[in-house]
């Protein structure tokens, strides 16, 4: 069992916990992931591993709170536990001094971004960055990204913090600027990071991105999360997660990624309903 | 008069009849779910003998002089004792009887392939149908599962060193059982969150019910073999650590061969193409098939295609038909005849309805413009050479392509070694398969590190796994037997 030290909310739907998780809190690079299984009848996640503190035995997860495992996560707190946590997993990212760096994150993506930036800054790169949100209040890891960057630039969809639009719109600004950029590094939403690789391929900026493909052993076994790159096929779990943006089909893997939407929405809906008959019941 | 002897001769004393007699007696069959039952459910297809049905077909092993049967089999159990002791109700004594040489009897019983290994050198085959010897070693490991009366086997005394296994597949669970036997302090590492590996994962529920591999694992760990499960080696830890930091002497390596292989072939990659390996896995092990109870979903259309003709893709097709697809189809580029999987399998199958279409390659899967899939293009096949391992060649039929409609395809068309130990392990040689190389004694290039089963060998049966570790269990304990003796000379 994986102990929960503590849970925090960082902002709605998105929470954070840290996890007694020894062996991988003193193995962890960043760029790893970890898969979870809350719960015995649980599905097999991959998260990326935020943060570790390898005194402490400890590993800290970022969930957001979208389908049933997540959210049934986020009802999880301190002294609970999950049923299994395994990893680290994936290559790490490679990290050296480039030079300066571009590191975006957008949504809860920015969980992802954060150990990359860090790394790279730690490294001694000059790290720019760009976190997007839909809205201020959806923002996260403000300060921390703020310590392991030069610059730190924070878009929302509607303006309601930094500047509005998208975190491509942030991006050309940086590269308008006409310093030279030695990497950019993204990671959100599919079409977030399709985006930047459109956005990059021209100038031919070295652009990586982390994949998040559906997955389920996270060992190289189950093949769910292969994804194609220039001509060859690869898994994302064992050869990534991160790839060349500029060689993947994002086109591929949005479909792919999308195989289960159906079930998901009916294993929420059971959860609802499930959770509405306890409602009753405690009432 | 040895042991040996006097039993024999009480068994001929007892037995009602002669040889001749013996021989004419047909072979028993085991009850079975019908198949139109056993389609609605994940329940064992087979039921196994009964203790009446168990002592008739013990009835008819003619206690050969020379057993061939025990040559037939990959980890030489003796046969003839253990049906003997059938025949004379001494349950208890056939089983550890086999447990000297197999320490999976459960398991074996139900997924060796008998028919092609003691079963097919029988002489009772040569003209009647052989001995059903599988089924009679299902029926011994399952008496005594049911009633209880197992004690571990002696253990030799304590021998002060401790052995990593990595993998609880057939092959580590059986190293980690010789060992233990021999006195050495054994730790099973497994990456899932589950021990069994593709006794788990890969074979379904209706041909190996998870409570008996549960049961034979018991077995393993009343040897004091310990199990830590979500641990991947050459991630979690690596081989050095194992041996620098965790004090281990030697290192077992039976991670099998769970990566999967695709045809490259357009179409590939749409959203309902699956490996089988995800497939099973979903349903083995995650138990898509409680969805939404469990939480692991399953997406399968109304028309399946499996492509291949091993045990996976037989796995794979039968799983498939549970789900209740209206077209449940196989498509195999050989013949029946070239196809690997086992015989009876292949029988449920076909008596399950499962639509089978040979001489039948895949070139290509055409989707939906939304990704997912609409059709598989195939051509038709005819049969040409022999190749390097005597299988007629397939060879394509100029202008025959031809579209199947379908929304689902799985490709079963084999396995690769899992990559993680070979790329973390400086030293340790591998094929240009990926297969971690070994001698003949199961050792790889990294002192102390030995390997075997389809990590090896890139894919075979759950049996040679198991005889890969017995031979690896020998040749660690004397690796280790040279560790001691160096350690007491310079001591």
């Amino acid at each position: 069992m994986y102990v929960i030290q503590s849970r925090s909310l960082l902002a709605p739907g998105i929470a954070e916990f840290v996890v007694e998780a020894p062996l991988i809190a003193k193995k962890r690079k960043p760029g790893n992931f970890v898969i979870v299984r809350p719960t015995k009848t649980g599905e097999r996640i991959p998260l990326t591993i935020v943060t570790s503190d390898a005194g402490q035995g400890t590993i800290t997860l970022i969930v957001q709170a979208i389908g049933k495992t997540t959210r049934m996560m986020h009802q999880m707190g301190e002294g609970d536990a999950f049923e299994d946590v395994v990893g680290p997993l994936g290559e790490p990212t490679p990290v050296a001094n480039y030079g300066r760096v571009v590191c975006i994150g957008g949504g809860v993506g920015t969980a992802v971004i954060y150990p990359m930036a860090k790394g790279l800054k730690d490294a001694g790169n000059e790290v720019i960055s760009i976190i997007g949100a839909q809205k201020s209040d959806m923002v996260i890891l403000e300060k921390e990204m703020g310590a392991v960057s030069d610059e730190l630039l924070i878009t929302t969809d509607d303006g309601s913090r930094g500047m509005k639009g998208f975190v491509t719109q942030a991006l050309a600004g940086v590269m308008e600027r006409g310093d030279q950029i030695h990497g950019i590094y993204a990671t959100g939403p599919l079409p977030m990071m399709k985006a930047v690789a459109d956005q990059t391929r021209a100038s031919g900026t070295r652009t990586l991105v982390s994949l998040n493909p559906i997955m389920m052993d996270g060992t190289g076994m189950c093949g769910a999360c292969r994804v194609t790159v220039g001509d060859s096929l690869k898994f994302a779990c064992v050869d990534g997660p991160e790839f060349d943006a500029h060689a993947i089909n994002f086109d591929e893997l949005i479909t792919r990624n999308r195989a289960y939407m159906k079930q998901e929405s009916e294993a929420l809906k059971s959860l609802e309903s499930d959770q509405s008959c306890k409602a009753v019941r405690a009432l | 008069m040895s042991k040996k002897k006097e039993a024999r001769e009480k068994f001929k004393k007892i037995m009602p009849m002669k040889p001749r007699e013996r021989m004419q007696i047909p072979r028993h069959l085991p009850l079975e779910q019908k198949p139109e039952c056993r389609i609605e459910n994940f329940a064992e297809v087979s039921n196994g003998f009964n203790v009446e049905l168990a002592a008739e077909e013990a009835l008819r092993c003619l206690e050969c002089n020379d057993p061939v049967c025990m040559q037939g089999c990959p980890v030489n159990v003796d046969i003839r004792s253990f049906i003997g002791m059938v025949y004379q109700k001494d349950y208890q004594g056939a089983i550890n009887k086999i447990r000297e040489s197999n320490y999976l009897p459960a398991i074996c019983g139900r997924v060796c392939p008998q028919e092609s290994l003691c079963e097919s050198v029988c002489l009772v085959g040569k003209k009647n149908e052989p001995l059903a010897i599988g089924k009679l070693e299902r029926f011994v490991a399952d008496y005594e599962l049911k009633n209880g009366g197992f004690t571990p086997p002696q253990k030799a005394e304590a021998k002060g060193q401790s052995v990593a296994v990595v993998g609880s597949g057939p092959g580590g669970l059986t190293v980690s059982a010789e060992l233990a036997r021999m006195g050495y302090d054994v730790t099973i590492f497994e990456a899932l969150h589950e021990a069994g590996g593709v006794l788990k994962f890969g074979i379904p529920e209706f041909r190996l019910p998870k409570h008996i591999v549960d049961a034979e694992i018991d077995r393993v760990k009343a040897l004091g073999v310990k199990i830590e499960t979500n641990v991947i080696i050459g991630r979690t830890l690596t081989i050095d650590e194992l041996f620098d930091e965790m004090g281990f002497e030697a290192v077992y390596l039976g991670t099998g061969a769970g990566s999967p292989r695709f045809l490259n072939i357009p179409g590939e990659n749409l959203s309902d193409v699956y490996s089988a390996s995800e497939l099973l896995t979903r349903v083995n092990l995650m138990k898509a098939y409680k969805f939404p109870e469990y939480d692991t979903p399953l997406k399968l259309g109304r028309r399946v295609a499996v492509i291949g003709g091993g045990d996976v893709a037989m796995d794979a097709v039968r799983t498939s038909k549970r789900f209740h697809p209206e077209k449940t189809i196989l498509l195999y580029r050989r013949s029946r005849e070239e196809m690997p999987a086992r015989a009876e399998e292949v029988h449920h199958a076909e008596e399950e309805g499962i639509e089978f279409h040979y001489l039948t390659n895949p070139v290509r899967i055409h989707g939906n413009e939304d990704g997912s899939v609409r059709a598989i293009e195939c051509q038709k096949m005819e049969l040409g050479e022999p190749d390097e391992q005597g299988r007629r060649r397939p060879v394509p039929v100029k202008d025959s392509n031809f579209m199947m409609e379908v929304d689902t395809v799985i490709v079963a068309i084999g396995q690769s070694p899992n990559p993680i130990i070979q790329q973390t392990t400086p030293g340790l040689e591998t094929s240009k398969w990926g297969t971690i190389i070994v001698d003949e004694h199961g050792a790889t290039s990294r002192k102390g590190v030995f390997a075997g089963g389809d990590i090896s060998r890139g894919g075979a049966t759950v049996i040679q796994a198991v005889a890969d570790g017995k031979l690896a269990s020998r040749s660690i304990d004397s690796y280790l037997a040279s560790v001691r003796e160096e350690r007491s000379t310079k001591a």
